[in-house]
């Protein structure tokens, strides 16, 4: 772990990541970092001075993993000088956490904390519907989404506004977002009345109908036990339906395409323009909805202070490296496939050969190289944004501010 | 430089408005966001009362959240009382002189803001019941008032043009109720952070991170800058309050006033209350009027004396001069202790309690006329005899209330849980509804209009009141035809 810290762990990437500028600022120097160290011990208010500091500590205290917090008042580790009351959390990434375990109900491949490439395709579809609705709808474009480690993913929100949002407004945003309700058994409730879905809904739903007949009915074939099909039948709302379709699925076990089938004809057998077809129509969106939509961990979301693993980290159970991910190539992503801290210093031994002189950025030479650059790719656009911003708004107050800053820009040219 | 010279800008103009202020007409409209903080003299007593009357005010409208009434129920609640404590009238209403008023208004949410502004609890309480009187207040106000008052400021929102409307027709369809209304609304774009409730309820159409407002929802906007401005002015107080805490006249008032929020304010209780009822109160009298009228902490101190036949002297203390306002004489005073100590000699009594008894009525050392003890000061007392509802254990508190008040268990059960979220006057409020339920009176109402307890002489009389009210009835009802 040591030697993964040491060599491997893109400090700097994390930290201009943090800071969104080359030299320490205050979204840094002021920022929680929290350890775990082995025995579930936490060690939380760490804070640091710059890149160096942050690895030296790392680096002795050799954390299990370690998590990021939001920016404070002042720097989390003088705290206790703080007068009381002032010290409080002003700034933090908006995160969003979706985990796998939260489709139990609706997926028949794994269950709990097993994850399979078969059942990636909830996740990549809940990746494909938040990163557009919140581009979309939001406006924010500095998204970092990062594997989990094990069966989840974390999107980690950078832009300026989404940085200070208070607790209330993640919390309305976080109910924007989130449509399917925590108790199963509860049917969607998204529209005003018997009308159409929104228009944030209605342009996932284009893409989760096709989602829903490749995961839902053939992949994950949900509908075909008795179970699933039970479930099924308690999302309808009109009564003639559900007796129909329980006669007609009481003899024998037909696949979940064919009893979508049947529902749909079952739908068709109301009038055009008649109130029961609308309503049947609205249920097999909610439907649609409710089987393949995003669901989100709500408490990660909602206040400023919560902790969230930081990129790169070792999952300790199965030894992978968090790793960011291309939200566009988010259906090729392979979990099974991320390297692992084992794999990744064996990678690193062979590379050594016979000198076995460390270097300080080793993750060059192995196979975590891509997502570094990944990571290094996003800052870059992040930090160009900022370093506009502030020439824009005033280049007086940038210059004396930091000088540095304005000194490598030129530098550069 | 360029920001110092901003500054200085900023310091000039204010005190041109400082001067201005006494000229003009200072305010202009019902409504306020209160931006401007009351740069005038003030004598200590106008500091006090209109803080007072204000917070009368803000605790009940605490109290209807923690009663759960709806918002109509507020509403009427707080227009109410509005209405006894702090009016404030339009400006096309004759014969009030609104100045005052709304001086008053001004006034008391300043004062208050520095009693508030102390801590986050505090500061979370009294936004939040700020900006509940801001929205009944913009919900009662004349609309042509509440256009002037709303081009009076600069909320920043951006008009919706024809093109823009047309092109994300679809979209702002989907919010929209009625698909006829639409060509006449009017839609106004703002940060979708400045309207958090109507995105939480996914009510507005969002595109960019700007949310569009219909103009039905245009009030979300306003009440969220109330809020906001609110929040951010208590910190910035907050922060110079340190200086301020120097000043003794006004921190006791201020200390006082930041309590008032756990128990409301109460009125004074220093006068009996015999004239009301028309006749006054024996010793012999105080055991059956405890039975039927006594709040329950009054309740307690009458039976530990009874039982044990003492009491502590703060039991003494409070107690007695609960009596006293409730409309016992001195002499029927010291009759009524001296029969409840019925174990010491003459002797003893005059020289320990007779002195302090006639102490309490002002007849002894400074000759002041003390009040009876209000809730606040029963509640935050160290608790030996203080209030049942906060100082009990909740087995003791179960008990209690089935033996004295005989609750049924599920009204026993709403009491508990008022009990367990710290409600404590609510709590007693509510058992004097289910015991004065024969009377007529229902859930919500309180003492009258829906006026929680805040003193123990104030559940008293309350209850006096309706026993003679239905006492006369039913002597009605025989007399007449």
């Amino acid at each position: 772990m040591l030697a993964f810290y040491r060599r491997l762990y893109p400090f700097k990437p994390i930290f201009h990541w943090l800071n969104h500028a080359p030299t320490p600022e205050d979204l840094f120097t002021k920022r929680e970092v929290a350890f775990n160290l082995p025995g579930d011990v936490m060690i939380r208010y760490q804070s640091f001075a710059d890149v160096d500091e942050f690895k030296r500590q790392v680096c002795k205290l050799n954390p299990t993993r370690f998590e990021i917090g939001p920016v404070y008042t002042s720097r989390p580790r003088d705290r206790k000088t703080a007068r009381a009351g002032s010290f409080n959390p002003i700034a933090r990434e908006l995160v969003f956490d979706i985990d796998m375990t939260d489709y139990d109900p609706v997926r028949t491949c794994c269950s709990s904390a097993d994850i399979c490439k078969r059942c990636w395709a909830f996740i990549a579809a809940a990746v494909r519907v938040l990163d557009t609705a919140i581009r979309d709808q939001f406006g924010y474009e500095h998204l970092l989404w990062v594997y989990s480690g094990r069966r989840g993913i974390h999107l980690w929100i950078s832009d300026q506004e989404a940085m200070r949002l208070t607790d209330e407004q993640r919390k309305a945003i976080v109910n924007w977002l989130n449509v399917v309700p925590k108790d199963e058994s509860k049917r969607l409730n998204v529209r005003f009345g018997s009308r159409a879905l929104p228009a944030s809904l209605k342009a996932a739903l284009d893409h989760l109908a096709m989602v829903f007949t490749e995961l839902i009915l053939l992949d994950q074939n949900c509908f075909e036990s008795e179970k699933g099909s039970a479930a099924l039948l308690r999302l309808i709302p009109d009564t003639r339906v559900v007796d129909a379709l329980e006669t007609q699925w009481a003899s024998g076990l037909s696949s979940s395409e064919v009893k979508w089938k049947d529902f749909q004809t079952q739908i068709k057998s109301y009038k055009k323009d008649s109130s029961q077809r609308a309503q049947l129509i609205a249920a097999m969106e909610d439907i649609i909805l409710q089987y393949t939509y995003p669901r989100l961990d709500e408490n990660v979301s909602k206040k400023r202070n919560h902790l969230l693993k930081a990129p790169f980290c070792v999952h300790p159970k199965t030894g992978r490296i968090c790793v960011p991910v291309d939200p566009a190539h988010i259906d090729e992503f392979d979990p099974e496939a991320v390297p692992t801290v084992t794999q990744l210093l064996g990678e690193l031994d062979a590379a050594d050969g016979a000198d076995g002189v460390e270097h300080h950025s080793d993750w060059e030479r192995t196979s975590l190289r891509p997502y570094v650059e990944m990571l290094e790719k996003h800052n870059q656009r992040m930090m160009d944004e900022v370093r506009r911003e502030r020439r824009g708004t005033g280049t007086f107050l940038s210059a004396s501010r930091s000088p540095q800053l304005n000194h490598s820009a030129d530098m550069s040219w | 430089m360029f920001k110092i010279e901003a500054r200085s800008t900023v310091f000039e103009s204010s005190d041109k408005i400082q001067v201005e202020l006494h000229k003009d007409v200072k305010h202009p409209h019902r409504l306020s966001f209160y931006d401007k903080p009351p740069l005038y003299d003030v004598s200590i007593e106008e500091f006090e009362t209109s803080a007072l009357n204000r917070l009368r005010i803000l605790a009940e409208i605490e109290s209807s959240a923690a009663r759960n009434r709806t918002w109509e129920e507020t509403k009427t609640v707080t227009t109410t009382q509005c209405e006894k404590y702090l009016p404030l009238k339009s400006s096309s209403a004759l014969g009030v002189d609104r100045e005052s008023q709304r001086r008053a208004d001004h006034l008391g949410h300043f004062v208050l803001r520095l009693a508030f502004c102390r801590s986050e609890e505090l500061r979370r309480r009294f936004v939040k019941a700020e900006t509940t009187l801001f929205k009944i207040r913009y919900e009662t106000d004349d609309s042509t008032e509440r256009e002037l008052f709303l081009s009076s400021r600069d909320f920043n929102w951006i008009a919706v043009d024809k093109v823009e409307k047309e092109k994300y027709k679809q979209g702002l369809l989907s919010y929209h109720s009625r698909v006829d209304s639409f060509e006449a609304e009017r839609y106004y774009k703002v940060r979708w952070t400045r309207v958090p409730d109507l995105v939480d309820k996914r009510k507005i159409f969002l595109k960019g991170g700007w949310a569009y407002v219909p103009s039905r929802e245009q009030s979300s906007i306003v009440y969220q800058e109330f809020e906001t401005h609110l929040e951010r002015d208590l910190l910035a107080t907050a922060r110079y309050m340190p200086r301020l805490d120097e000043d003794t006249r006004l921190k006791g008032i201020l200390d006082n006033l930041s309590q008032g929020f756990l128990a409301g304010v109460s009125s004074e209780w220093s006068s009996t209350s015999t004239d009301l009822n028309g006749q006054s109160i024996t010793a012999d009298m105080v055991d059956d009027l405890a039975a039927k009228h006594f709040p329950m902490c009054m309740r307690n101190s009458h039976q530990k004396l009874r039982a044990d036949h003492r009491l502590n002297h703060f039991g003494r203390l409070q107690y007695g001069l609960f009596l006293k306002v409730l409309g016992l004489s001195v002499e029927e005073a010291i009759r009524f202790w001296r029969t409840s100590f019925d174990r010491i000699t003459d002797d003893t009594f005059n020289k320990m309690y007779k002195y302090n008894i006639r102490h309490s009525y002002g007849l002894e050392g400074k000759r002041a006329n003390y009040p009876a003890h209000s809730c606040q000061q029963i509640l935050t007392s160290g608790g030996d005899p203080g209030c049942p509802f906060r100082h009990f254990s909740a087995e003791n508190l179960r008990s209690a209330l089935v033996s004295m008040y005989g609750l049924k268990s599920e009204d026993l059960n709403e009491v508990m849980s008022t009990v367990k979220a710290n409600h404590f006057h609510v709590a007693c409020t509510r058992v004097f509804e289910i015991k004065h339920a024969s009377s007529g009176v229902k859930k919500g109402d309180g003492t009258g209009g829906g006026e929680s307890v805040t003193h123990p002489n104030q559940y008293a009389a309350k209850s006096m009141e309706l026993a003679k009210a239905q006492e006369e009835k039913a002597a009605a009802m025989v007399v007449g035809p």
